[in-house]
């Protein structure tokens, strides 16, 4: 266990040399590790100086929430305690947060519907927190497989969603996520999703810097709303909610703050810009006129199909779409160009993603949308259905 | 013709290691310098209970995800997962690719003819040895059964060395390592069995060494042909 010390200019209070993100993702040297998701979580934690995570168990996020707590017991979070239920959990982060404190927690599928009220009470308060959703099918029937529905709640909460495709995203993205929330004029929750099992479980290489370094400690006063004041919105309207009297000022008020919340989500652009590298990566052959849009592991299964294809002679593209909430919109339309055909690939039987992408398309490009193919409850999406999918809707010579 | 990347699904019971199996053969690919990702199928966590895990081996990227659905190679470590359908596919062999291996730890052949035929019209080639009793006699207990399987998957393969699977096994039982509870448990049950770790570990190289010799000799015999290509040592791994 690490000794705990006073944190001074240079140290965190576990001895860590603190550092900027610049540096983190992007300077300190690197060295090959093989873990899996919920053991790369810790130590994406583990070198962002967190002052408190709270927990509740549910699959698959447990073994990443328990692995926080191993953490706190080596002295590197600051204070770690399990909830009474993800409503619980949900709001004691918000509270850890309002006070000022640097704060992340885990879920999963019925965890995260059972918390919902409070990810929209996150957003209209400001606080910078970041969740870590494993996403995992939602009940009934009973599954725990990867099944990204509950994403599609999410969306209009008023919280950042970033989409990590894999374990070595995971480990970047949640750090950057801390510093892009954290931004004066940003400073919204952040929800960093990645698919259940398909990066949680899965055992994988990876490049992480030193663990002798963390990033610079969460500075609230420079918040745009000051800790815990409850004489200054949001935390007067938490007190004395004057919103609930029925007048102009109250509906103003209410209506003011919905979309100050929004404007806020879309400030985060250039920040995440630089520190994600774009909101949209592509891969695949840049003029392909069959383009797949797609986030978290079924960016991985269209770049498998997409290799496929190729020794078929059908040249593809991926855009992996790498932020939700802000919707990448402008990005996607530039890397569209020229593209007659897209695939939208999915965990889930709605097609939430291809619902995005058709508005983010509408009167602003002609090509043929195709929803899928898709798949749920936890089935993998193995690259031979891509394929066949792309095959039935295409005409391809000598197919 | 040799593959750029393979796939191997690994259907057992709840206990016998598929799971450890899957990630000490990522790990042993990894250190020859392939891509390697392995990852477990979960269901309720019981002993004897259907136990699924994957491992994906190649000289290219790999970015396939999930569930194994067209596997190159099936390794069955329980006759139950044959005779009584725990498996998370039916039959067992269901989606294995043209050219493919079947392993399987028996001590009597399992397949029906309509098995047999189907195999041999995709030229998949199929071992059945009771690799429990050859734990039993390399280790002296049926929970190396793991440790010959992974020694039986590289004899076959013959492209992954003995020191990577030994590198694999060091990694899992030497670092510290995040594991279920179950799995913790099994973890201690075997450690006191052998007292000591390192006791373990050599216990656990042996028998899958002997394993290798096993299949590779085997391999040779039914002319297996090369299922992986060689290793081009492109994965970013600091040569040693």
């Amino acid at each position: 266990m690490a000794s705990i010390k006073d944190m001074t200019d240079t140290h965190n209070w576990s001895g860590q040399k603190l550092v900027t993100a610049d540096h983190m993702l992007f300077e300190a040297p690197r060295e090959k590790h093989f873990m899996t998701g919920s053991e790369v979580l810790k130590e994406a934690v583990k070198r962002c100086t967190v002052d408190a995570s709270v927990s509740y168990p549910i699959t698959p996020q447990s073994e990443a929430a328990h692995l926080i707590g191993e953490l706190w017991a080596e002295g590197y979070v600051g204070t770690y305690f399990r909830g009474e239920n993800e409503f619980g959990v949900m709001s004691e982060v918000a509270g850890c947060a309002m006070a000022g404190a640097r704060t992340i927690t885990t879920t999963s599928g019925p965890g995260t519907l059972r918390a919902m009220e409070n990810f929209p009470q996150w957003s209209g308060t400001r606080i910078p927190c970041q969740l870590i959703l494993m996403a995992r099918g939602i009940n009934s029937p009973l599954t725990i497989q990867p099944d990204n529905l509950e994403v599609s709640f999410m969306l209009e909460t008023g919280c950042m969603i970033w989409y990590a495709e894999n374990v070595q995203e995971l480990f970047d993205m949640s750090i950057a996520a801390f510093i892009v929330a954290e931004k004066p004029d940003v400073h919204v929750p952040i929800i960093t999703v990645v698919d259940g099992f398909f990066v949680s479980h899965t055992r994988e290489s990876v490049m992480l810097p030193a663990d002798d370094i963390a990033l610079l400690p969460y500075e609230p006063y420079k918040s745009p709303l000051p800790p815990i004041d409850s004489e200054t919105p949001p935390g007067r309207f938490l007190r004395d909610p004057f919103v609930m009297k029925s007048n102009y000022i109250s509906y103003a008020t209410h209506a003011s703050w919905q979309w100050e919340v929004r404007s806020a989500v879309e400030r985060s652009r250039p920040y995440a810009k630089h520190f994600l590298k774009g909101l949209v990566h592509v891969t695949g052959t840049p003029d392909a006129e069959i383009a797949f849009v797609t986030c978290g592991t079924a960016s991985h299964q269209a770049k498998e199909a997409e290799r496929e294809l190729m020794k078929h002679g059908i040249k593809t593209k991926v855009i992996k779409l790498r932020t939700i909430r802000p919707f990448p919109k402008e990005e996607l339309l530039a890397e569209l160009e020229g593209v007659k055909h897209i695939f939208v690939p999915e965990f889930n039987v709605v097609g939430w993603l291809e619902k995005e992408v058709k508005t983010a398309l509408h009167n602003n490009h002609t090509a043929k949308v195709i929803g899928g193919p898709r798949v749920a409850g936890g089935m993998s999406l193995p690259a031979e259905a891509i394929l066949k999918e792309v095959f039935e809707h295409i005409n391809v010579e000598g197919k | 013709m040799a593959k750029d990347s393979i796939k191997v699904r690994l259907p057992g019971l709840g206990g016998q290691g598929a799971v450890t199996a899957a990630h000490i053969a990522a790990t042993a690919a990894d250190t020859d310098g392939y891509f390697a990702v392995s990852n477990p199928f979960f269901g309720a966590e019981k002993r004897m209970a259907p136990s699924e895990s994957y491992a994906r081996i190649g000289t290219v990227p790999i970015y396939d995800r999930g569930e194994v659905i067209y596997p190159d190679i099936v390794m069955i470590f329980h006759p139950q997962v044959i005779t009584m359908g725990k498996s998370y596919t039916m039959p067992f062999y269901a989606g294995i690719k043209d050219n493919g291996l079947v392993i399987i730890n028996s001590d009597i052949d399992l397949l029906t003819d309509v098995d047999k035929k189907i195999l041999a019209d995709k030229n998949v080639k199929v071992l059945t040895h009771d690799f429990t009793r050859f734990a039993i006699e390399q280790a002296g207990t049926e929970l190396a059964t793991n440790m010959a399987m992974l020694g039986a998957l590289f004899g076959a393969l013959g492209t992954i060395s003995k020191p990577a699977i030994e590198e694999g096994i060091k990694d899992r039982f030497l670092k510290k390592y995040t594991a279920s509870g179950g799995t913790a448990t099994l973890d201690s049950v075997i450690e006191k069995k052998f007292k000591k770790k390192q006791e373990l570990i050599e216990k656990n190289l042996l028998t899958a060494s002997a394993a290798y010799d096993l299949t590779a000799a085997w391999a040779k015999e039914v002319g297996l042909e090369p299922i992986l290509e060689p290793s081009k040592h492109n994965n970013g791994n600091v040569k040693k």
